[in-house]
């Protein structure tokens, strides 16, 4: 029991990342039709603007997860802007390729400024190096961290896409774009706005990630990238809330393939869930297969 | 109050327009009506700024908005019902409504425009929690009609708003055209069932394979053996 318990926390921790990270690529999805392979670049980013942030700068937690999230989401509009907005009515073979070639020059330029080798995070200082336990169950400070984080940032998304002008316009958009740009919505910044967000909550999974496992290197995007994928096909692409359910979902996966049965096991599994869902219900948990009533 | 001279509308290099021109004056409820594939839906999406004309030029209120985007014309006043209704689905009929209004600022006059929404089409007011995908064709209908006034055009394009609806529903969507139009609104209407909307328009105009073939008094088109053998199917 006591084990049981201490992995569905380790789940939520690994799944909050897989979330924040899948939160991006269903946004973009569900304005553009696209899968932003370049997204996962991004949340490499941040883990490294957090890094240099806290050693060069000599940064807090805070301060530095700040800063990256606010980086990346510049680093995220222009990639839209210089790469994706050219190709607004190019096939969507052609974006794809293009965003895989984003990815690529991104993972492969920063291995040539900042080398390939791994890096470790700082530790942490102060109160975040605390860890409690409960029963036989041990909590990290830094679990506490990755989940009130990842709850804070989902609670001002969900205000967001709700409740402003701004998130009302992002779901005009990604339901009808037509339709959205005949009642006077800006497609063009609803879409960078999009890119903004999915950017700064990778910019965030980033650094948790960091502080979580510490250590980071230019590639460590691309696993947990396709997984945060996964999970947004889980859910449902294009569905913020099947985002989140399918980054937790991914995460106690594999968690509990690792725990209960073998390691090694355990991406093998994620992906044959990918094959089954798009198997058995393509639209994902929470998707609906038709949508359009005539 | 809406001009259109020598039209051009290409899809690739296929000449769906060609050199049409168009007016319709202030209070007029003119229609465009034509078969399957004439490119009345091309034409209302030029002018409403989806589509990009190869040539020619449209103008509103005097204004050539002819390059100016969508939004841009929203603002000088124009609104589009697009064909097939197109209203947000996943999306309460409120969120809707809201969305038409998304370029006005004036908070009251919102509420106001509201409510008017409401009275012309009181099942909207009981569908107003409602995801839009879930209502009927006809509750669709209205949906986009109501959206579209929310901007309070000064003039609304309608595209076959009578598309797919049972023949009473489209007696009704007619006579609410019409009391838009005489509350002030000046209505383009594009529609395929030419002897209802003849009957509402004071002008028409018949659209023919990308050009327009005949234009005059609705009356006289309505009596003319031409429209009559083409389009209304009579004898
Ligand atoms: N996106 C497109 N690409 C290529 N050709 C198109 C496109 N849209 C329309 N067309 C062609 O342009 C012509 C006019 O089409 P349009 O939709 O304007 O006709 P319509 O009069 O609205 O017809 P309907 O009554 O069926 O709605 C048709 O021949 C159509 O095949
Ligand atoms: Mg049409």
């Amino acid at each position: 029991m006591g084990q049981f318990l201490q992995q569905v926390l380790n789940s939520i921790s690994i799944g909050s990342i897989y979330a924040l990270i899948a939160l991006g690529y269903t946004m973009v999805y569900g304005i553009i039709r696209l899968i932003n392979f370049a997204h996962a670049s991004v949340y490499m980013l941040g883990a490294y603007i957090g890094y240099f942030a806290m050693t060069y700068f000599g940064l807090g937690f805070f301060p530095a997860i700040l800063i990256a999230m606010v980086l990346c989401t510049i680093i995220g509009v222009l990639i839209e802007k210089i790469a994706y907005k050219p190709l607004r009515n190019a096939t969507r073979i052609a974006v794809l390729i293009t965003a895989i070639g984003v990815s690529m020059l991104i993972e492969y330029g920063m291995m040539f400024f900042v080398k390939a080798n791994v890096r470790s995070y700082p530790p942490m200082t102060g109160f975040l190096t605390k860890t409690f336990t409960l029963g036989s169950m041990t909590i990290t400070t830094q679990q506490i961290l990755i989940l009130v984080v990842t709850i804070v940032l989902m609670v001002i998304l969900q205000f967001v896409v709700r409740t402003t002008r701004i998130g009302k316009a992002m779901r005009a958009v990604s339901q009808d774009r037509d339709a959205a740009e005949l009642m006077g919505i800006d497609v063009n910044s609803t879409i960078s706005f999009t890119f903004a967000i999915g950017s700064a909550l990778a910019g965030a999974a980033g650094v948790l990630v960091g502080v979580y496992y510490n250590s980071i290197n230019p590639l460590m995007g691309m696993l947990p990238g396709l997984k945060a994928f996964v999970a947004a096909v889980f859910g449902g692409i294009g569905l913020i809330p099947g985002a989140v359910l399918g980054g937790y979902f991914i995460g106690a996966v594999e968690v509990f393939v690792a725990g209960y049965g073998n390691s090694m096991y355990r991406d093998a599994v994620v992906f044959a869930i990918l094959i089954l869902v798009l198997i058995i219900k393509p639209a994902g948990l929470l998707g609906k297969s038709t949508r359009e009533k005539v | 109050m809406l001009e259109i001279r020598d039209l051009e509308v290409y899809y690739g290099v296929i000449r769906a327009l060609k050199s049409i021109s168009l007016r319709v004056k202030e209070g007029e409820i003119v229609t465009l009506i034509g078969a399957n594939g004439a490119g009345k839906t091309t034409s209302l999406r030029t002018i409403s700024g989806l589509l990009r004309p190869h040539a020619g030029s449209i103008l509103l209120n005097g204004v050539d908005v002819t390059q100016l985007s969508p939004r841009e014309r929203v603002k000088e006043g124009m609104s589009h019902v697009p064909e097939g209704r197109r209203v947000f689905p996943m999306m309460s009929v409120l969120e809707n409504l809201e969305l038409g209004a998304f370029l006005r600022r004036d908070k009251e006059g919102i509420e106001e425009d509201l409510t008017h929404v409401y009275e012309r089409f009181p099942i909207l007011f009981d569908r107003r929690k409602q995801m839009a995908g879930t209502l009927s064709g006809g509750e669709q209908q209205m949906l986009a009609i109501g959206r579209a006034l929310m901007s309070r055009p000064k003039v609304l394009l309608l595209d076959e708003p009578s598309m797919g609806l049972a023949p009473l529903l489209v007696q009704e969507i007619f006579n609410i055209i019409q009391t838009i139009n005489e509350a002030g609104t000046t209505v383009l209407l594009v529609e395929q069932n030419a002897n209802m909307a003849l009957q509402i328009a004071s002008r028409a105009y018949v659209l023919e394979t990308g050009s327009i073939v005949l234009s005059g008094e609705a009356k006289t088109l309505l009596e003319s053996e031409e429209i009559k053998k083409a389009y209304l199917g009579g004898k």
